[in-house]
């Protein structure tokens, strides 16, 4: 058994989509194939990797125009005999071949007001309920695999880096803000910085996320809540202005 | 070498996993000036894969857990080769680290009181890793990560390789590396180097671990006269997974069998009780009804009172019974064994406690763990040998030096205990930051680079384009790999091992006619080709070692020699570079203080 990979070769600003046929064995994944090409056809074909076990979220690219972490899609996912195509992730800029420029995300993490925790107990540890961390160690499940990143309208359609982090910060944001002994507010940082008025929940990231983090429902949906109570709730605005001013 | 991109740094942290970035962050905060060179992007290290959980002594769990006990358990799983000062430092210093992860936003799983639970591991005679479910590297790498980008005096060069370190009389003056996205070389002038490269897995076949581990840091310290410790010392975890051939490596957590997995062979039987070692007799269950009372036990949130189940023996041990039951025909469909938690604890907590083996399991073998059980063997997982270092500096042999991790030796001994890494990682990465900056700053004078010698270095590494119809290095890796399988596996014959040597040398000749096609730009062909030095030089390592050391003990096994030796047990094996050849040695281990050695023999 065999299976035709049409794979993006080139760079940022030329490439085209090339054959390469592989060997199929029982319960080979995508990035089995990538491997194997490399081994045996092209051994400049650029991809990352590390894990090879969903958990470091490297290899994302798009199989068949989806978003996918290579080791986690089987090959027998697809139906036999039809090609399946991968390329790069599309809300980046292309390095070369499977590889895109990812630093971006990376600048917007390092603008994110860190962690800051209240006083701990005379002990000098902090105790927490198991039930109050459920909802933040869901954020903290994140890999950064940037799958939700590339599937967002707003970075991939309209480009607006310079706007809106993007479903993967207002998951980190929302695991700071919803950390238990974190005392720091970050609405200013989501309405400005971050742009989270940006998005309009198509969930389109929910989607894709493959640690199955509700990335809509359970953190952006609640962080637009509490922006809108911080800056667009009457009481709370006139609240603002007279501590303004006193 | 002038036309080089050249940065200048007091403290040069190669490799971005646990250990480096705990210390580029202690070395930062002294005040000196950090690079940290990473070949994956940040965040992506092997930690990553860490599972199960950091042992620390917190004693939120069980009460009767000190730093003592802790101690006690390190060095008897190390089978006592371990440097006794750095087993005492990880013991006293783990609660502290954790903690301090905490206060940097990490969280850990809770126990009813609200206190960070810990979970049972094997070898650890109290429940002592502190997690988060099966993803407990994960948590700690992003704290880290986190702390790291908001750091001054911090810069992260992502993806990038160091090649070679640079001397200067002897002393660390620099590295020369390239950025894996350009192809283009990288100059870092520094005072100190801190080596956390990880460990050396992708030496063999079947392994846990990702492409990074080149063993890097075991062949760069090497290079520049660094001694090298207990290279022989190879952990093979017991549970990997065995199919299909896809996965095959790919790490099951021990937390596993901390949640009260049990491991069976084709017939049924839980053949651990037959492989309990005379030295843990006493401390674990020889019936089934006792060990099912300790699970029920822990279950229930109770202080087990119980003997614990074998299953729970030290890697060392567990990997050859596995191994045994196999070679004797009592293997699983796919020479394995099973691992069963399905019928032991209920769908929903396997979900909770264990939701990356479930999903793993799930989407890359078609196996639901809370329905059937999973097949697991041996999987190359873990270095325990690695760079001499001083116990409270982490300074190596070479002035300016400085490992931490898993590139370091000495702590493990013989056999890592599941869960001491990662409290390595924050104990010891602390320290060697710390060394390190302190070391830069009381350096009087600039160590210089030399410009020849760049020059040099860079002509080698750019070498394997000029020979674009030479050998494939994916080959060349490919064959090392299977050979490490073979001859330098689980259990070692003089034999082999000879046979070893002699392929090395012919892989080596191999690896000196790779070629490469395409530009320097993101080129893993190319990547692949630079790797192999340093995987011919720690496979060499470990075979060397393995043939002086006429022993079986902890994670080295010599056919020829079943026991342990009485005089071995007092010495480490030492590597050193003499000139172009590999010289092995044997040293003297200091010997345990009064006081400790009545914590071993279980007197306190």
């Amino acid at each position: 058994m065999e299976a035709v990979l049409k794979i993006f070769r080139g760079d940022g600003t030329a490439g085209a989509f090339r054959d390469y046929t592989v060997p199929l064995h029982e319960g080979m994944v995508v990035l089995d194939a990538v491997h194997w090409v490399q081994a045996h056809q092209a051994s400049d074909l650029a991809c990352r990797w590390n894990c090879k076990a969903g958990r470091c979220g490297s290899c994302s690219a798009e199989v068949n125009g989806k978003p996918r972490l290579m080791c986690m899609t089987r090959m027998d996912h697809f139906p036999p005999g039809e090609a399946i195509t991968l390329a790069p992730m599309k809300a980046f800029p292309v390095l070369k071949d499977l590889v895109c420029d990812v630093s971006w995300n990376y600048g917007v993490n390092k603008r994110v007001p860190a962690f800051r925790p209240r006083p701990p107990e005379p002990d000098g540890t902090w105790r927490m309920q198991q039930a109050d961390i459920d909802r933040v160690q869901e954020f903290r499940k994140c890999i950064e695999c940037f799958l939700c990143q590339d599937v967002c309208h707003v970075l991939r359609d309209h480009d607006r880096k310079d706007r809106f982090a993007g479903p993967r910060f207002l998951v980190r944001l929302a695991g700071l803000e919803m950390h238990p002994l974190d005392v720091a507010s970050r609405t200013a940082h989501l309405k400005e910085e971050a742009g989270i008025g940006f998005c309009n929940i198509t969930k389109c990231c929910t989607e894709v996320c493959p640690e199955s983090i509700h990335i809509t429902d359970n953190a952006i949906i609640p962080l637009k809540e509490r922006v809108v109570d911080d800056f667009y709730d009457p009481l709370r605005r006139l609240w603002r202005r007279l501590r303004a001013t006193s | 070498m002038d036309r080089f991109e050249t940065r200048t740094y007091d403290v040069l942290v190669v490799g971005a996993g646990g250990a480096g970035l705990r210390a580029a962050i202690e070395a930062a905060e002294q005040g000196v000036s950090v690079a940290v060179v990473c070949k994956s992007l940040l965040g992506k290290a092997h930690t990553v894969m860490a599972e199960g959980g950091v042992a620390a002594a917190l004693a939120t769990t069980d009460a009767r857990d000190s730093w003592k006990v802790h101690f006690r358990d390190t060095m008897r799983g190390g089978k006592l080769l371990n440097d006794w000062r750095m087993a005492q430092l990880l013991a006293v210093e783990a609660p502290a680290r954790v903690r301090e992860l905490e206060a940097w936003g990490a969280l850990f799983d809770r126990t009813p009181d609200g206190r960070i639970l810990q979970r049972n591991f094997g070898g650890h005679q109290y429940p002592r890793l502190a997690h988060v479910g099966d993803r407990t590297g994960l948590e700690m790498i992003r704290t880290l990560q986190d702390k790291t980008v908001q750091a001054p005096r911090i810069d992260v060069f992502m993806e990038s390789t160091v090649a070679r370190l640079l001397t200067d009389d002897g002393r660390i003056a620099g590295a020369l590396a390239y950025r894996r996205e350009t192809g283009r070389f990288l100059l870092l002038r520094t005072k100190a180097v801190v080596l956390a490269t990880g460990g050396i897995g992708r030496a063999y076949k079947i392994n846990s671990n990702s492409w990074e581990y080149t063993g890097d840091g075991h062949a760069l310290a090497y290079d520049a006269g660094a001694d090298l410790i207990g290279m022989e010392f190879v952990q093979f975890h017991p549970t990997g997974m065995v199919w299909p051939l896809s996965v095959r490596g790919i790490l099951v957590t021990e937390g596993v069998r901390g949640e009260g997995g049990v491991l069976k062979n084709s017939r049924g039987e839980r053949f651990m009780f037959r492989y309990i070692p005379e030295m843990f007799r006493r401390d674990f269950a020889d019936t089934e009804e006792e060990a099912d009372r300790w699970v029920a036990d822990v279950v229930a949130g109770r202080k087990a009172e119980a003997r614990r189940p074998p299953e729970l023996l030290t890697r060392d041990v567990v990997a050859r019974a596995i191994a045994q039951e196999v070679r004797e025909g009592r293997g699983s469909p796919h020479g394995g064994a099973f691992l069963d938690i399905a019928s032991r604890r209920k769908p929903e907590e396997i979900r909770k406690k264990l939701p990356s083996m479930y999903q793993q399991f799930l989407e890359l073998a078609d196996v639901d763990i809370t329905r059937e059980p999973m097949e697991v063997g041996p999987t190359t997982h873990y270095m325990m040998g690695g760079v001499k270092v001083d116990p409270e500096t982490q300074a190596a042999t070479v002035p300016g030096l400085f490992a931490a991790g898993e590139v370091a030796g000495g702590l493990h001994g013989a056999n890592r205990l599941g869960g001491n890494s990662l409290s390595d990682l924050l104990v010891f990465g602390r320290r060697a930051g710390l060394g390190a900056a302190t070391y830069a700053r009381a350096l009087t004078s600039e160590p210089r680079v030399d410009a020849g010698r760049v020059d040099a270095i860079a002509a080698e590494l750019l070498a394997p384009f000029e020979r674009s119809a030479g050998e494939n290095p994916y080959a060349v890796q490919d064959a090392l790999q299977d050979m490490m399988g073979t001859y330098v596996g689980i259990a070692r014959s003089a034999d082999d091992l000879q046979g070893a040597l002699a392929e090395i040398e012919q892989l080596r000749a191999r690896a000196a006619r790779v070629g490469v096609d395409g530009n320097r730009q993101y080129n893993p062909g190319w990547h692949t080709a630079l790797d192999l030095r340093n995987l011919l030089t720690v496979s060499e390592a470990v075979t060397r070692a393995a043939l002086a050391r006429r022993e079986s003990r902890g994670a080295h096994t010599r056919v020829e020699y079943p026991d342990s030796d009485a005089r071995l047990g007092g010495v480490n094996v030492v590597v050193r570079r003499q000139g172009d050849v590999m010289a092995v040695l044997e040293e003297p281990i200091p010997p345990v203080p009064e006081e400790l050695r009545h914590i071993l023999e279980g007197k306190e």
